[in-house]
């Protein structure tokens, strides 16, 4: 780490910024899918669900659709370094009956290595064969270990090792702040 | 969330965190059993033992089918068809499984202690499958995880436990997770297998069943254990069903919404009449698919890695 010391929960980003973010991925994905028929959004547990539902929210208002199909990922049990780490909580997965021949995007706060992003492709292998899945990240901090790459991406950060990215739900609207801690 | 074990060994030594830690764990791999493919990778590549040196065929099929759905290998071994019949200890024994690289060694033994004992003679991961009159921790979390399910928050509810308390460890185990988690227990059966000293741990011992029942959320009925009475606690079988068993018009005296349980196998017409067990009020075969939610979860929390590691892996989880 290096000299210059940040503080602990230094608010990274406010609700506007954030918003700014979401505006562009989602316009990005509207450029991209013509209708969001075929579409299903799953936001990964916990924290990519938070930006799922930001991000749900500006796809209805700007598709004037009230019917985009979505659903809520864990990956806890498909993570390949139980035995290493702690157990991960387990939360609720609810993906809607069938992804066979929908184009997915999933969705998650950060991308780093890559290793949750592989654990949700074959979380979501058991729930059919989708014609398409993308990957919509709010934070790309880079330090892949994977051959893994964002198709939308809110913004690119160069962060250091020991910094964390926290983002936090604000409770009136659900709008998202973005703060930078340390580990 | 709170889980630091290794092994699960009892109830008695769990917290109320830990316990609602395998609860919260479970509801997840209860929707596992729920999707087309009913299968989990989390526990690939690790090898479960089953050894059961007690018969049983629901817990063993349980943590059977609890390994499988998470992965990973599994051996079924049994005492009769094993070297304890050749005279091996079962420190031999186990150290025979750990050498051929059993992470997980399930344990079902006629001897209070023996899961205690293996998780100080070997490195594996030691869950207790039901030690003699002692524990039976998955028993007892699959019990408090259907209550859960179907009458929310435990705390204050009152459970009435029915039956052979003295030879269970399944009344003991219950009875133990049910006061950590804030519910009154109420235990009730003839005097020779419910005794008054049972009140040392915070029960309220009754032998009006009128009582016991009419006052239960919850009304837990258990199984005369033959096996394990060296000689006869009460005159008959016709007699006990006659004075304790759950019949129509004992059934009259519930709560309209009391829940009727029974950890199995059932003894129709001695614990519970027929009809009522296949009724929509007992929960018999519910607590059979929890329990083996609750297994999965057992399973895969006493396999997780070391909390010391977390700060240096930190980086991976994104």
């Amino acid at each position: 780490m290096n000299t210059e010391q940040i503080a602990i929960d230094r608010l990274m980003f406010d609700a506007d910024e954030v918003q700014s973010m979401l505006v562009s991925m989602s316009d990005a994905i509207r450029a991209c899918h013509v209708t969001p028929d075929s579409l299903v959004i799953i936001g990964i547990q916990q924290k990519g669900v938070l930006v799922k539902d930001a991000m749900l929210r500006l796809l209805k208002q700007s598709w004037s659709s009230k019917d985009i199909s979505t659903g809520e990922l864990d990956i806890g049990m498909f993570r390949d370094d139980l035995g290493d780490n702690p157990v991960p909580h387990i939360q609720p997965t609810s993906i809607p009956d069938h992804l066979d021949d929908m184009d997915v995007i999933l969705v998650d706060d950060v991308l780093q290595s890559g290793r949750t992003t592989r654990a949700a492709l074959d979380a979501l292998r058991d729930f059919g064969r989708p014609r398409s899945i993308q990957l919509a990240v709010l934070f790309d901090r880079g330090q892949r270990r994977l051959p893994i790459q964002p198709d939308y991406v809110g913004r690119k950060l160069d962060i250091e090792d020991d910094q964390l990215i926290v983002v936090k739900s604000l409770e009136e609207d659900g709008g998202l702040q973005v703060y930078l801690t340390l580990k | 969330m709170s889980w630091n074990r290794k092994h699960l060994l009892d109830i008695y030594s769990l917290s109320k965190e830990e316990i609602l830690t395998v609860l919260d764990t479970a509801k997840g791999f209860k929707q596992v059993g729920r999707r087309s493919i009913k299968k989990v990778p989390a526990l690939r590549g690790k090898t479960v033992v089953n050894l059961f040196v007690e018969p049983s065929t629901r817990t063993r099929v349980s943590f059977e089918l609890a390994a499988q759905r998470l992965n990973a290998d599994i051996i079924n071994f049994t005492a009769e068809a094993s070297s304890f019949k050749k005279g091996e200890t079962l420190k031999d024994t186990i150290r025979n499984l750990e050498a051929l690289t059993a992470d997980i060694v399930i344990i079902r033994h006629s001897s209070a202690g023996a899961a205690h004992f293996l998780s100080r003679v070997v490195e594996s991961s030691i869950v207790n499958a039901g030690d003699g009159a002692h524990s039976h921790p998955t028993q007892a979390l699959l019990d408090l995880y259907t209550m859960r399910e179907k009458k929310g928050d435990l705390q204050g509810k009152e459970v009435t436990i029915l039956g052979d308390i003295l030879f269970s460890r399944v009344a003991r185990s219950n009875i133990w997770g049910l006061q950590k988690l804030g519910a009154r227990v109420t235990l009730c059966g003839p005097p020779t297998l419910v005794p008054k000293s049972l009140e040392s741990m915070g029960c309220k011992v009754t032998y009006d069943v009128k009582e016991a029942l009419s006052n239960a959320d919850i009304i837990n009925l258990l199984r005369i254990q033959h096996e394990r009475q060296q000689h006869s606690m009460f005159p008959s079988l016709g007699e006990y069903s006659k004075l304790f068993g759950l019949n129509q018009e004992r059934l009259a005296w519930l709560k309209p919404d009391a829940m009727i349980m029974h950890p199995g196998p059932i003894n129709r017409g001695v614990e519970i009449e027929s009809e009522i067990a296949d009724s929509e009020r007992s929960v018999v075969l519910e607590q059979v698919t929890n329990g083996l939610a609750v297994r999965m979860a057992v399973l895969f929390l006493v396999s997780g890695g070391k909390v010391a590691s977390l700060e240096q892996k930190m980086g991976d989880v994104n």
